[in-house]
């Protein structure tokens, strides 16, 4: 109970101290908030990676409305956004889905004067760049696709207009898995996916956009061929890169595909594979049954990926101002520490620091060494003390980053020709 | 015989609803639908043949087709020899009703389980440090463990054998009970032996039970996509995928062209199939 109290009068108090003025601007009917609001619903569906029914609940409690959750794998995610708009309130989606999904008028731009942390929210989203030397990567980069140009644009705009198509929520960088007890050697670069030291035992994930981009990293690494963008491939790019997957798989270098977060812990965990496209939840779920999975930094960088929150566009009303109060209560901290207590990124960083120990942020933020038992929002430990971060800290990270998910130009070619690799 | 009209048209119309709007309408919409034209995220009316053209000019289709017909043809064999070899020990060896009974309730208690958890429990047991490795290993049968156990053909039709041969008992052994143990004395007095009786007199009288087998596995193994999705860890593809993959990346129009095609084939199939044995007789 004091702890559920004392969140709540922190996150009162920073917003108090946050900018109050703000805030009061911004909310723009704040005679709704009473009993009303209880009877308020909001849908919101996304990919399993941020719909967690702890965040429903906590929405319950603190601000009062009900949150539906429904998670869903990431091509049904964009499916249901382009074509049952009104099947939900609340995307939750990652910036290469917005580039397909946006243009369809699905969803509504959001008013950064109301989102009271927008300041705070890290410079990979605004301005594309995290610190001001930083070089943006390739790919779906989200400032790319992050603005429009006004509240009913259906366009995307390169500059920080004031109109947001997904307020950032969860973000990091990915790179391979590896299983260091049966590699037994260092794995420094992308293109050991397909050495054939590997023979039968890696595997790369089956969903097209994620997929070629882990490509295009293996490719570039064997010194094969050096993209000029590898988020937007020309037709002749996408059949070399694929034309080289497509030889390793005839010469048996894959033990299998994932497409589940699940799939690809079980085939880790049993051995079957030893390196392979992986997520970071995945690796601790590998690592908390007591195998050893390492997240592997390699020389060329990460891909990497964010997610954010866009509102549908029949969202109006009473609604809408609950949505907005929505948004602003996922920036403001809980959901963040929540969220980078399981190995993600928070898009304002600092707020969530009040809702993490000071050894919680050193391990997970600052790639400082655990100081105690390093447990995940489920009580569950994931590291032991003097454990550090793969790849270190955020900026260490989020700073390598060589390229982002994404949708490329030719990318219904790209799906058909990713559909002959799985059949070949 | 004006009342009898009325009534028997009453009995027909529920089913002929059901049929044609659960049945026919769908299809009716699949092949409109396979006709018309997709973006990224949406779908517009058209008449276009672009779909179809091409589906049947890619090698790729050809190549899952194929593959589709290998399985079909090869857990088809499978399942026959096992359905009739299980029908028949039922059937003539197992002397009273009551133990048939039983017997048969035994055949299907695994079904009482979801077939994609029938399906799975494969993996742990035949992957590389699974059972089956272990087993081998520890009697010194191999070396180092087997690697085509799992994520391969093999390991794709042995769940599709596993999972529908009990399609092949029922309707083998339905035909068999019916099959008038007089004809068999019969043959044994005339001085059949064993085999001929088998040959001569059971088989040709199971066939309607055979064909029934059959068209459940063909059609279950022709539309199937998540047993080879996870058996072949999605290394292989079979036409259901090939659907399941354009319907994820939202091409309704090439899924619906792809899923016309498979249903002329596995039609053609069919009708084929029943030219040689007519079923009706037995129904």
């Amino acid at each position: 109970m004091t702890t559920i109290s004392k969140i709540r009068y922190s996150r009162r108090s920073m917003l108090k101290a946050g900018g109050a003025a703000v805030a009061a601007a911004a909310l723009p009917a704040p005679m709704v908030w009473g009993q009303e609001t209880k009877n308020i619903t909001l849908r919101q569906f996304g990919t399993g990676v941020s719909n967690l029914n702890e965040v429903a609940t906590k929405v319950k409690e603190d601000l009062g409305f009900t949150l539906e959750m429904t998670a869903l794998d990431s091509d049904s995610v964009t499916q249901r956004a382009a074509t049952q708009p009104d099947s939900f309130d609340i995307a939750d989606i990652e910036y290469w889905i917005c580039k397909k999904v946006w243009p369809t008028g699905n969803l509504q731009a959001m008013d950064t004067s109301k989102i009271a942390n927008y300041d705070k929210i890290v410079g990979t989203f605004r301005s594309g760049k995290l610190t001001p030397e930083s070089v943006i990567a390739q790919g779906t980069a989200p400032h790319t696709v992050g603005f429009t140009s006004g509240q009913n644009g259906k366009d995307f705009v390169q500059e920080e207009s004031g109109w947001m198509t997904l307020i950032p929520t969860i973000y990091n960088a990915d790179t391979l898995g590896i299983r260091p007890d049966l590699i037994g050697r260092p794995i420094n670069n992308w293109s050991e996916l397909l050495n054939p030291e590997f023979k039968g035992k890696a595997s790369i994930l089956d969903i097209s956009s994620i997929g070629i981009m882990d490509m295009a990293m293996v490719v570039e690494s064997m010194g094969e061929y050096k993209y000029p963008d590898k988020g937007n491939m020309t037709k002749e790019e996408i059949d070399l890169t694929l034309g080289i997957f497509t030889e390793a798989k005839k010469a048996g270098q894959f033990r299998a595909f994932w497409k589940s977060f699940d799939e690809s812990v079980n085939l880790m965990a049993s051995g079957e594979v030893v390196i392979q496209s992986m997520w970071s939840p995945a690796i601790t779920a590998v690592r908390s049954q007591g195998i050893p999975c390492v997240y592997q930094p390699l020389e060329e960088g990460y891909r990497s990926w964010g997610g954010g929150i866009g509102l549908s566009a029949s969202l109006s009303g009473m609604e809408l101002d609950a949505a907005y109060e929505y948004i602003n209560w996922y920036l403001s901290g809980w959901v963040g520490g929540f969220l980078m207590r399981q190995g993600y990124y928070s898009a304002v960083p600092e707020t969530s620091k009040n809702f993490m120990s000071e050894d919680e942020w050193g391990f997970w933020f600052e790639g400082k060494p655990a100081q105690g038992d390093i447990t995940n929002p489920f009580g569950k430990v994931m590291e032991k003390a003097g454990a550090v971060r793969d790849g270190g800290s955020f900026y260490d990270r989020m700073g390598a980053v060589a390229c982002w998910n994404a949708v490329m130009d030719e990318n219904q070619y790209m799906v058909r020709k990713w559909n002959e690799f799985i059949a070949a | 015989m004006r009342k009898t009209s009325i009534t028997g048209w009453l009995l027909a119309s529920p089913l002929s609803l059901i049929l044609l709007v659960f049945l026919a309408a769908p299809i009716a919409m699949i092949v409109v639908v396979s006709f018309w034209g997709a973006t990224e995220w949406a779908i517009y009316p058209a008449f276009e043949f672009e779909n179809y053209e091409f589906l049947l000019t890619s090698s790729v289709t050809y190549r899952v087709f194929l593959n589709t017909f290998k399985y079909v043809a090869i857990t088809w064999a499978c399942t026959l020899v096992i359905g009739f070899t299980v029908a028949y020990y039922l059937a003539f060896h197992i002397r009273t009703l009551t133990w048939q009974i039983v017997l048969f309730l035994l055949c299907t208690i695994p079904f009482l389980t979801s077939n994609i958890i029938r399906m799975i429990s494969w993996i742990p047991f035949l992957g590389r440090n699974g059972l089956a490795n272990s087993a081998l290993i520890s009697w010194g049968v191999i070396d180092e463990p087997v690697e085509w156990l799992l994520f391969s053909d093999f390991s794709v039709i042995l769940a599709f054998v596993h999972l529908y041969t009990l399609f092949m008992v029922v309707p083998i052994f339905n035909t068999m009970m019916r099959i008038d143990k007089s004809l068999i004395e019969a043959a044994a007095d005339a001085g059949a032996s064993g085999w001929q009786t088998l040959w001569q007199v059971i088989v040709p009288l199971t066939k309607p039970g055979i064909m029934i087998g059959t068209i459940f596995v063909l059609a279950l193994v022709m539309g199937d996509f998540i047993t080879v999705r996870f058996m072949s860890g999605s290394q292989s593809a079979n036409v259901g995928r090939m659907i399941q993959n354009d319907i994820a990346l939202l091409q309704y129009p090439s899924a619906s062209a792809t899923a016309v095609i498979l249903l002329v084939t596995v039609l053609l199939l069919i009708g084929t199939l029943l030219r040689f044995v007519d079923i009706r007789k037995e129904l």
